[in-house]
């Protein structure tokens, strides 16, 4: 853990070189979700509600998504940039070093600048709970908590998983954007709305309906099974197979020629 | 100790062809090639040696190295270093090694390289004492005191490999690996890292693997070399023996009046013309003063020297040896 | 203009070559594209007189946007280009008898082009099988139809161009990073590439058109479904070759200006 916040130390003395840089990429960053954000005021300014759900409730919905994958992205950076660390033989380096891989991929990088979107995240989330009429108890803050902290630990999962692929797909890894990207960007309603099928698969195959939509019917009174509100713990399970995975790419890693 | 036995490893690689057609054409149906980077690799080193490691690009001593400091598996064949498996004790094993690759950094770009250090000692869990013993000998000995608060991207390359060595050094491994540390210093630079590598090899009896393409490092360091070709060792020896294999052949060049040079049956004729010539002569043949006397006989000599195969030269001649 | 061809030609095939890259970017566009249906569908569900075009309408767009996805995309940016002015190694490229612009953008094109080519035809082939409301329709006209490809060309080049601008920042700017992002996501959404145009407010609706963001995948598309038409369409084509001279020009202005700075600084 020490030697972890040394990392941090040198990757924020290392940031704070690009000042100018940090703080565009972060504005950048904001805008990015912050049109994602318009493009709902729009929808909803046409339609008042989407399945029963109203603006404020889905805004919960996507400001929770948004704010696991934003610090997902941040702390977890070293996944999201892995096919580099492979390609840069920065991999090669982690090896021949005495400690856990999995640990110096963790601490290789770190991307302060999506903060703006985590900040978007935050005053969305505030925002949402001004407006709709929650019934606020002890569970249902635990119930917020457990949300993010289970979105966090189902989007490490998918990128660990993408980090796995890419020993044996650079070019291929496209495809991944579908469980990663895509989650952010379509768990932004909850995925009841896309149908049953795609509720059954958000829920077994790319678990984000356990952290997005059983606890959050909890969070608004749409269900009364206090059992929704564990679920998210269950993300944490998710990271287990992909953990699995990335050990298996590893050993078939090949290294790049130099 | 440094085991290697039949060690075997293949990449697949995808072909790819030139032309329009054959682009579309590989959207559906590619071909792979295997290509065998090592084959049936085997050696053993001692401790306290000092290897050269050569062969042309691609014959396979970055593989090798990289198997032997546990990045790689190989397709079958046993390594042990000092008793572990690198692959499968990847934690243990890479503590007692150190690596330097000659064409990437490990120091943080940004930061004073005193800093990268001081994360390398905690990454290797390097005790306060260790640290500074054996960061003010590497300090002394690379003369590092003027540069440690720099950041390394302000180093030249020359003070930058100087700070890598150090860095891979730092928790005083057993075992030393080197890959291409020389590419792109200038003279006195290669000189000041001859030196250190040669010193540590004697003072802390570092086992030291070193692969290159300059001759001049193995000629300056190495007792031993190794030469791989095509993912196989070709020869394991002394420096001196591989020069006496291969430097049986000398060249006499000679500056002479008269016609031309007299044509022999133990020598070969290799540039003529003008007054000026060149023979090539294998002394197990016909020694240099035999062929001399036999000129001599034919043409008036004005000036002659003969000089032996360089080492480059002889392991260019290796190379076609073995047809690699 | 030879050179240009042949210069073409080269990114082209290279961008061939990523077979793997190809068969992902087509599954990966093909769940997008179904998810965003998915999404309108229960929006439709809620109250079709809110719609601003018919469903097919809707599905066709999303389709086209799709298959077409990397003529238009906005976060394509080409980094050697970004490297090569940071670096200053342009004055390198000072060297070559070629016009620097004329050159990136034919870069972009062909990187774009190959891109496409590969990817559209099974993405298309897929969704016109698609049962209907969900798959795409046909153009609702042959006219209809000749229209959309003339505009397509010109939403191409107008995206093209003005991502030559977003190049030319790097002459100015310590961080291309930055605009990069920024940019990225402007043109992304006024271009209507997160929601169609169609769907925004009414009373935004003339500020969007009047963007030179209007005049990239909005036009072709919206005239292939037959949301725009007759007179409408050839004005928003008008449009569209109007925005195409300006953003030419000014791109070739700053480039004549920065690369003129360049020299003197001495790279």
């Amino acid at each position: 853990m020490k030697l972890y916040f040394k990392y941090v130390g040198m990757l924020l003395r290392s940031q704070m070189q690009y000042k100018a840089s940090f703080f565009m990429t972060a504005v950048g960053q904001f805008l990015i979700s912050f049109t994602t954000f318009l493009s709902m005021v729009f929808m909803f300014s046409r339609f008042n509600s989407v399945k029963g759900f109203i603006f404020s409730e889905i805004l919960i919905c996507f400001s929770v998504v948004l704010m696991a994958f934003s610090i997902t992205e941040c702390f977890f950076r070293g996944f999201d940039v892995f096919p580099r660390l492979i390609k840069s033989g920065e991999l090669d380096r982690i090896l021949v070093r005495p400690r856990n891989e999995m640990f110096q991929v963790l601490a290789s990088d770190m991307d302060l600048s999506r903060i703006g979107r985590l900040l978007q995240a935050v005053v969305m989330l505030i925002y949402a709970f001004i407006t709709c009429d929650i019934h606020w108890t002890g569970y249902k803050i635990i119930t917020v908590v457990l949300m993010i902290l289970g979105g966090v630990a189902v989007f490490t999962g998918l990128f660990v998983l993408f980090a796995a692929f890419s020993f044996f797909t650079i070019e291929g890894l496209e495809f991944m954007n579908i469980f990663t990207d895509g989650s952010r960007e379509f768990g932004k309603y909850p995925v009841s709305i896309y149908g049953e099928g795609m509720l059954k698969f958000y829920t077994f195959v790319v678990p984000i309906a356990l952290f997005q939509y059983y606890p959050f019917l909890y969070l608004i009174g749409k269900s009364e099974n206090m059992w929704y509100m564990l679920l998210p713990l269950l993300g944490f399970a998710f990271i287990i197979p992909c953990y699995a995975f990335f050990r298996y790419g590893l050993r078939k890693y090949k290294s790049t020629g130099s | 100790m440094i085991e290697l036995k039949n060690v075997c490893k293949t990449f697949k690689v995808a072909k790819r062809n030139a032309g329009f057609g054959e682009a579309v054409k590989s959207l559906f149906c590619r071909d792979y090639t295997y290509v065998q980077a090592l084959n049936d690799v085997s050696f053993t080193v001692n401790d306290g040696e000092m290897v050269g490691y050569i062969g042309p690009n691609g014959a396979g001593k970055s593989s090798t190295v990289k198997i032997m400091s546990g990045i790689l598996t190989p397709d079958s064949g046993e390594c042990i270093i000092n008793g572990r498996t690198p692959w499968k004790d990847r934690v243990d094993h890479v503590r007692d090694i150190g690596v330097v690759f000659g064409q990437r950094s490990q120091l943080w770009w940004d930061v004073p390289v005193i800093d990268s250090f001081e994360l390398i000692r905690d990454i290797y869990k390097v005790s306060r004492e260790d640290y500074k013993k054996s960061l003010s000998s590497l300090t002394e000995l690379l003369n590092l005191s003027e540069i440690l608060k720099t950041p390394a991207r302000q180093l030249s390359l020359g003070q930058r490999m100087r700070c890598e060595i150090a860095a891979s050094l730092l928790h005083n491994p057993k075992i030393l690996f080197l890959d291409e540390p020389t590419i792109g210093l200038d003279a006195s630079s290669k000189i000041a890292v001859r030196e250190f590598i040669k010193s540590i090899n004697k003072q802390n009896k570092t086992t030291v693997i070193l692969t290159t393409h300059d001759m001049q490092d193995i000629e300056a360091l190495t007792d031993r070399i190794l030469l791989i070709g095509k993912g196989r060792i070709l020869l394991d020896g002394t420096l001196a023996e591989l020069k006496k294999r291969h430097s049986a052949f000398k060249t006499i060049t000679v500056d002479y009046t008269g016609e031309k040079l007299p044509a022999c049956e133990n020598y070969k004729v290799t540039k003529d013309g003008d007054g000026r010539g060149e023979i090539i002569i294998d002394t197990r043949v016909i020694t240099a003063s035999q062929a001399i006397s036999f000129i001599s006989d034919h043409v008036e000599i004005k000036d002659i020297s003969v000089t032996g195969e360089t080492i480059d030269e002889t392991v260019v001649s290796l190379y076609k040896e073995f047809a690699i | 203009m030879r050179k240009y061809i042949s210069f073409f030609r080269i990114r082209f095939i290279a961008g061939l070559q990523y077979r793997a890259a190809a068969w992902a970017g087509i599954a990966t566009q093909f769940a997008w594209g179904g998810m965003n249906i998915l999404m309108f569908r229960a929006f439709y569900e809620e109250g079709s007189n809110a719609f601003p075009m018919p469903f097919d309408s809707l599905s066709t767009y999303i389709w086209l946007q799709q298959a077409f996805l990397a003529l238009f995309m906005a976060w394509f940016f080409d980094t050697e280009i970004f490297d090569s002015i940071v670096s200053g190694n342009i004055a390198y490229e000072l060297c070559r008898p070629i016009n620097i612009y004329n050159m990136w953008f034919t870069k972009n094109t062909a990187v774009r082009l190959s891109k496409a080519v590969l990817r559209c035809l099974p993405i298309l082939i897929f969704a016109a099988v698609l049962p209907s409301p969900y798959g795409m329709s046909l153009p609702h006209s042959i006219g209809a139809f000749l229209l959309f490809l003339l505009s397509m060309i010109l939403g191409f080049l107008v995206i093209v161009a003005f991502s030559m601008l977003v190049h030319a920042t790097a002459f100015f700017t310590i961080s291309p990073k930055g605009i990069r992002v920024l940019a990225t996501s402007v043109i992304e959404f006024f271009s209507g590439g997160l929601i169609p145009i169609p769907f925004f407010p009414d009373w935004i609706q003339p500020v969007i058109y009047a963007l030179p963001f209007a005049s990239m995948q909005n036009t072709p598309f919206l005239i292939y479904t037959g949301y725009l038409s007759g007179i409408e369409a050839l004005k928003s084509i008008g449009l569209q070759i109007l925005w195409l001279l300006v953003l030419w020009c000014v791109g070739k202005l700053i480039f004549r200006y920065a690369l003129k700075r360049v020299v003197v600084q001495g790279g």
